[in-house]
């Protein structure tokens, strides 16, 4: 069996099939992407592997284990870490805090030791700085450790979601849209961190609609188009597929 | 360092004992009455920020749990158990030394439940209440949460107000002082005037250091994060459900201890503290306070309540803080007392400095 897999899949809303019997697999520490036109379903996909979404039919699984039924937190807790298409980083708070919010299922002091500043708690959190802050140091941004998260440009918050998701020491990383709205050398930037990320063991499935970016990176890729997978292969085949071809490029290419 | 951040917490202690030798200086200790009762609001306003301000759940019914705490311990302490022989639960009580008796205020003998067992009562019965309603409540959002939570309020008032157990619109009187330990007792005895304006203070700094300590924690930084995106904060593993109903609960327990406390100063408690208008004017003061500031709603706490309890409002009290939180809302819906705001301020001042040189030396 495959580290992550998705069996026949459905969601609808209302009459529309945003999702619509979609089945894949990705391999343990793979980067596969989903791809497809705006309205192609990805990012509802996405959400029903997170749990963000509950799916009308179909299971996932990671490493065997079933994830369809659990709520996003527990999701989170079996090492499927994600980001957001639209940045959600934590509003009021630095770039550090809200990495160290990735440290929170890492790390078990409760409310009362909280309150009450025990010594196991106090070298807790200790751990949970540093750590956070050798995550920054890595990923480049150690000197925005300090500034609000949401007043930084788009490009860095893009970067500081991929840390936060990084600190809960995920086994999985979903990655939603991680280049939209960023420029051509931001995109590279982002897909050389991806590449880097694969190589500390992690399986990546990233959506994307930047072409360039998925067949550079990616080991495997699936199509999605109005909610149903079109095609699945390696880059080179998805190239050449005429299918994907046609509703990339449009229907009139008389 | 560590000690650092407690810096603020020296500040206030340095403050109480300079304003307590100085009106007794003056021999204006009246003042510290007011300033007590100032004390122990702040208490429900403190954890009313921390669930609002830096969880993002509002609540319009924290009165409720204020008056809870209250009517818990004046329903206890005032029952006289004198002549009650027999009853396993009383008898109980005695032989856990729960039990006082004491000369009412007419010279006769009564035997009463002691306050610290009241306490615990009273805040037992907030916890439950608190989370058995916190349960399906919590799941609303913004103004859905705000209507649930008045409506809570409204019930609550309308059991204190149509109980005779809790006296109806009368309330329940000759409560009891609050025997904490040695000579100290939480009562409104003129003479005790000093020491419970310390004990009210003390209970307000512990208050302040155990919340500082929660937001700067990792369970602070959850209920932040719940306030900052609930649904990234889902997809980081924090159980969001969770964290608000304890958060809720928390701040249920701070207005509860509150109650507990000002009924045995006040020495008795009418159905005006789980008033409606009582909740509005919580809200309001968490709101002037900047909302996500512990010190600001400390500050603005202890100077709104007192100007309203020494009478400065007059019968405008509840147009008052009605029209802080419309201001408020309106104009500053983070809060007023923020750092960016201060900013703003300084930068518009400097502005208009600059712009009054130009014109002085046209």
């Amino acid at each position: 069996m495959s580290y992550l897999e998705i069996k026949n899949m459905c969601r609808a809303f209302g009459g529309l099939k945003a999702v619509d019997d979609v089945s894949f697999s990705v391999e343990r520490n793979a980067i596969k992407a989903v791809i497809g036109p705006n309205g192609a379903g990805k990012t509802t996909l996405f959400n029903l592997i997170a749990g963000s979404l509950e799916p009308d039919a179909g299971e996932a699984f990671i490493d065997g284990s079933p994830i369809h039924y659990l709520p996003p937190y527990r999701i989170a807790r079996l090492g499927i870490s994600r980001t957001f298409q639209n940045i959600k980083l934590f509003s009021h708070m630095t770039v550090l805090e809200n990495v160290m919010i990735g440290r929170h299922i890492r790390s078990r002091s409760g409310l009362l030791q909280a309150m009450l500043r025990l010594s196991r708690s106090r070298k807790e959190e200790r751990d949970i700085r540093e750590r956070s802050m050798e995550l920054l140091e890595m990923m480049g941004i150690g000197d925005l450790a300090g500034q609000e998260a949401t007043s930084l440009a788009f490009g860095k918050q893009r970067i500081v979601e991929i840390a936060r998701a990084l600190a809960t020491e995920p086994s999985v990383l979903l990655l939603d849209e991680p280049a939209a709205g960023l420029n051509i050398y931001e995109t590279v930037q982002i897909s050389d961190m991806i590449l880097k990320i694969r190589e500390k063991g992690i399986t990546i499935l990233v959506i994307e609609h930047d072409m360039s970016l998925v067949m550079n990176i990616s080991d495997e890729i699936a199509v999605l188009s109005s909610g149903k997978k079109i095609a699945e292969g390696v880059p080179a085949d998805i190239q050449r597929n005429e299918e994907v071809i046609r509703v990339y490029l449009g229907e009139d290419d008389a | 360092m560590a000690w650092k951040k407690y810096i603020p917490v020296f500040a206030l202690i340095a403050c109480i004992i300079v304003f307590q030798l100085a009106v007794t200086a003056m021999s204006r200790e009246f003042y510290l009455t007011q300033l007590t009762m100032a004390a122990y609001y702040s208490l429900v306003i403190l954890g009313l920020t921390v669930l609002m301000g830096y969880a993002g759940q509002i609540s319009m019914g924290h009165a409720a749990f204020f008056a809870m705490g209250g009517y818990t311990s004046a329903v206890i302490t005032t029952r006289d158990l004198m002549n009650v022989k027999g009853a396993v639960l009383v008898d109980l009580a005695r032989d856990l030394g729960l039990t006082i008796v004491e000369k009412n205020a007419y010279g006769s003998d009564i035997e009463h439940l002691s306050p610290w067992a009241a306490l615990a009562v009273a805040v037992v019965l907030t916890v439950i209440i608190a989370f058995l309603i916190g349960i399906p409540i919590l799941k609303l959002k913004g103004h859905y949460l705000a209507m649930a939570t008045l409506g809570f309020g409204i019930i609550v008032y309308r059991i204190v107000l149509g109980s005779r157990l809790f006296g109806e619109a009368d309330g329940i009187s000759d409560i009891p002082p609050f025997r904490i330990v040695g000579g100290l007792a939480v009562s409104g005895d003129p003479a005790l005037r000093v020491q419970n304006f310390y004990i009210a203070s003390f209970l307000v700094v512990v208050g302040v250091v155990l919340l500082m300590n929660l937001i700067d924690s990792r369970v602070g930084r959850a209920l932040r994060s719940i306030h900052g995106s609930e649904e990234a904060a889902n997809a980081m593993g924090i159980d969001t459900a969770r964290y608000k109903l304890f958060i809720f609960v928390l701040s249920a327990v701070f207005a509860c201890v509150a109650g507990v406390f000002l009924t045995h100063f006040n020495g008795g408690i009418g159905p005006s503290e789980a008033d409606v208008m009582k909740s509005v004017s919580y809200v309001a003061i968490v709101a002037v306070g900047g909302m996500a500031n512990l010190w600001g709603a400390l500050i603005m706490g202890v100077i709104l309540n007192y100007l309203s309890l020494r009478g400065y409002f007059g019968s405008y009290d509840e147009f008052v803080f009605g029209s802080i939180l419309i201001v408020i809302m309106l104009f500053v819906p983070e809060g007023l007392l923020r750092m960016e705001n201060a900013r703003a301020l300084a930068r518009a001042l400097a502005r208009l400095r600059n712009n009054l040189g130009a014109d002085r030396k046209q």
